[in-house]
C-alpha cells in the first residue's frame, strides 16, 4: 500500500476545523468517492477536529492518500497533546461525554469510516486515524 | 529502494536498429503475436517506441517501474494494453508483446559482454526483472479495464431495475424486485431518497412484495433509508412484508416499531392517502 | 462580525444557512434567532438548510437547541431541504434530531407552520402585525 500524497494542516480554531473539512472535501473528490461516501469522511473529520480542538487543546489533521493495488483510499489522523483518555472504551460509547458535547464524535467517526483507530492515554495526548476506501 | 544500475539503456542506444529488427522479426514469426489482428507496421511501430521508451527511462535506474521515470512507459504500455484488450487479444498475448523482448536483449548482452560471465548474469538478471515488471504491468491493465467495464454494466442494471414510481401527488412507490444485496440495496435507497427531493413527495411506500428473503443487512439500511426520509420530513411505509419475512425480523430481533408497515401495497397506500389528506369516493353520476 | 441574516416575514422568520460555518457563527446564530423571536414575537422559525453539505453533530445540536428555545418561547421551528447524502450521514452518525420538525420544501413548511401557528396558540388576545388568530 502506497502513500501518494499528504498535508499536514493545524488545528487551533474553529476557522481551522472549516478548513479541514474543506480540504478533506476536496481530497474526497479527487479520490472518486462517490456523494454519501464524501459526506461521510468529511462529517467525521469535522467531529474528530473538533475533538482534538476541545477536548484536546489543539493539535493537527494529517491528510493521506492511499493507493493499495488498484484500490484509492483517503486516510486521515487527528494528534492532539492534550490530557488524554483515560477509558478509551468509555468514550466510545454513544452519549458518553465529558464536556458539553452530545458524545457522538468517536463511535460517530467509527460508523462513518471503513477504518478506525485510537491511542490515547492520560498525560500523553491523542491520536485518532480514520481511513474511507473507495 | 536503491536503484539497481544497469547497462541496458546503453546496450539499447548502441544498437537500436539491429535490436528493433531482431525483436519484430521474433514478432512476426510467432503465432501469439496474433498477425490475424495487428499488421506488420503496427507491430513494428509499437516495438520501435517501447525501445525508444525503455532507452528513455532505463538510463535512471530499472529497479523502479512505477516511478516518474517510468510514467511514460507505464501511459505508452497502458495504451497498448487496452487498445490489444478492445481487438481481441487476451492479456497473455498483450504481455508477451513485452516478453518476447527477452531473447533478442539477452543475446545483445552476450554479444557485448563477451567473457564476463558475472556481467552477463548481473544483466541477464536486470533485464529479466525488468522486462517481468513491464510485461505484467499490461496485465493489470487490462483487469483495471475489465472491472471497470463490468462495474458500468452493474450500476446500467441496477438503474434499470429498480423504478421509482409516482403513484399520486406526493406518494411515491418503491417496488423491489428480486433478492437484495447490500449494495444494490444501498444504491436503491439513495435514488429513492433524491426521488423524494425532487417530487416534495410527503410520503414513501416501499413494496418488498417481490424480495423473497431479506437478510440483517438488507433489513438494516432498510431502516436507515426509512430514518434518513423521516429526517428529511418524508414518511416511509413497507408494505408488501409476508410471512416469512415477518418471522425473520422477529428472529432476527429488529426494531420495527417506528416503521409503519403494511401486508400489501393496496393497505400502504390507502393509509398514504388517508395521510395525505384524502379520501376515495365514489364519482357521482351526475348524468341522469 | 460576520453573522447569519435573519429574515422576517410576516409572524414569520426565515434564515437560509448558505457558507460552511464555523462553531461560532453557528452560536452566534443561535442567539441571534431566540433574540429576534422574543423581540418580533414570531410564531414560527423556519430554518433552510438545502446548502448545507454537512451536518455534523454540532450543527445537529445548534438546530435541537433552536427548536427547543423557540417552543419555549412559543414559537415552532421547521428545518427545510435537508440533503439526502446529509441525511444518511446523519443517520449513520446517530443523530435523530428529536424535537426538529423537518420538510422537503419551502411550501411544505409553510403548511406546517400554519398548522402549528393557528393551533392552541389562537387564544392570545394581543393582535402581532394586524394578523388574526383564527
Amino acid at each position: 500500500m502506497a502513500v501518494t500524497r499528504t498535508e499536514k494542516l493545524p488545528v487551533q480554531s474553529s476557522e481551522d476545523i472549516v478548513r479541514v473539512r474543506q480540504a478533506v472535501r476536496a481530497w474526497a473528490v479527487e479520490a472518486g468517492f462517490n456523494l454519501v461516501d464524501q459526506t461521510k469522511i468529511v462529517t467525521a473529520a469535522s467531529e474528530l477536529a473538533r475533538n482534538t480542538l476541545v477536548h484536546g487543546g489543539g493539535g493537527s489533521a494529517e491528510l493521506e492518500s492511499l493507493l493499495a493495488g488498484a484500490r484509492r483510499g483517503l486516510r486521515l489522523t487527528f494528534s492532539d497533546q492534550g490530557p488524554g483518555i483515560a477509558d478509551v472504551q468509555q468514550a466510545m460509547q454513544d452519549g458518553y461525554t465529558s464536556g458539553s458535547g452530545l458524545g457522538l464524535g468517536l463511535g460517530g467517526a467509527k460508523r462513518l469510516s471503513n477504518e478506525f483507530e485510537i491511542r490515547s492515554q492520560p498525560g500523553a495526548g491523542t491520536v485518532v486515524r480514520i481511513t474511507r476506501w473507495k | 529502494m536503491p536503484e539497481r544500475t544497469s547497462r541496458i539503456a546503453e546496450f539499447v542506444e548502441r544498437h537500436e536498429k539491429d535490436l528493433l529488427s531482431s525483436w519484430v522479426d521474433l514478432q512476426l514469426k510467432s503465432i501469439i503475436s496474433r498477425r490475424d489482428l495487428i499488421n506488420e507496421t503496427e507491430i513494428r511501430e509499437q516495438s520501435r517506441q517501447f525501445l525508444h521508451l525503455l532507452r528513455e527511462a532505463a538510463g535512471g535506474g530499472v529497479s523502479d517501474i512505477q516511478g516518474p521515470r517510468w510514467e511514460a512507459m507505464r501511459e505508452f504500455l497502458g495504451e497498448i494494453s487496452r487498445v490489444r484488450a478492445r481487438l481481441g487479444f487476451t492479456p497473455s498475448e498483450t504481455a508477451m508483446f513485452v516478453f518476447s523482448l527477452k531473447e533478442p536483449m539477452f543475446s545483445l548482452v552476450r554479444k557485448q559482454l563477451g567473457n564476463d560471465a558475472a556481467g552477463i548474469a548481473d544483466e541477464t538478471w536486470a533485464t529479466t526483472l525488468l522486462l517481468d515488471g513491464l510485461g505484467l504491468y499490461t496485465t493489470e491493465i487490462y483487469q483495471k479495464g475489465r472491472e471497470a467495464l463490468i462495474l458500468r454494466q452493474q450500476q446500467e442494471m441496477m438503474e434499470l431495475s429498480t423504478p421509482v414510481v409516482q403513484l399520486w401527488d406526493g406518494i411515491l412507490g418503491l417496488p423491489l424486485i428480486g433478492t437484495l444485496d447490500s449494495e444494490r440495496t444501498q444504491v436503491v435507497m439513495q435514488s429513492l431518497l433524491e426521488r423524494i427531493v425532487e417530487s416534495g413527495a410527503r410520503i414513501a411506500i416501499i413494496d418488498i412484495t417481490g424480495v423473497p428473503t431479506v437478510d440483517t443487512l438488507v433489513a438494516q439500511h432498510l431502516m436507515k433509508t426509512v430514518a434518513a426520509a423521516r429526517l428529511m420530513g418524508a414518511d416511509c411505509i413497507i408494505s408488501g412484508i409476508r410471512p416469512q419475512i415477518a418471522q425473520t425480523v422477529v428472529h432476527l430481533g429488529l426494531d420495527l416499531t417506528s416503521v409503519i408497515t403494511k401486508a400489501t401495497l393496496a393497505d400502504a397506500f390507502a393509509v398514504a392517502l388517508n395521510r395525505t389528506g384524502r379520501a376515495v369516493a365514489p364519482a357521482a353520476s351526475a348524468r341522469a | 462580525m460576520e453573522r447569519i441574516p435573519i429574515l422576517k416575514m410576516g409572524p414569520l422568520l426565515l434564515v437560509s444557512i448558505q457558507v460552511d460555518m464555523h462553531d461560532q457563527l453557528a452560536l452566534t446564530l443561535q442567539d441571534d434567532l431566540t433574540d429576534r423571536i422574543v423581540k418580533t414575537r414570531a410564531r414560527g422559525v423556519l430554518i433552510d438548510i438545502s446548502g448545507l453539505e454537512v451536518v455534523d453533530s454540532f450543527i445537529g445540536r445548534m438546530l435541537g437547541n433552536i427548536a427547543a428555545m423557540s417552543r419555549v418561547l412559543d414559537a415552532e421551528t421547521v428545518v427545510v431541504g435537508m440533503r439526502p447524502a446529509v441525511a444518511i450521514t446523519l443517520v449513520e452518525l446517530g443523530m435523530s434530531l428529536t424535537g426538529v420538525r423537518t420538510a422537503l420544501n419551502v411550501e411544505r413548511a409553510m403548511e406546517l407552520l400554519q398548522v402549528a401557528t393557528t393551533n392552541g396558540h389562537a387564544a392570545s388576545g394581543e393582535g402581532m402585525d394586524g394578523r388574526h388568530p383564527n
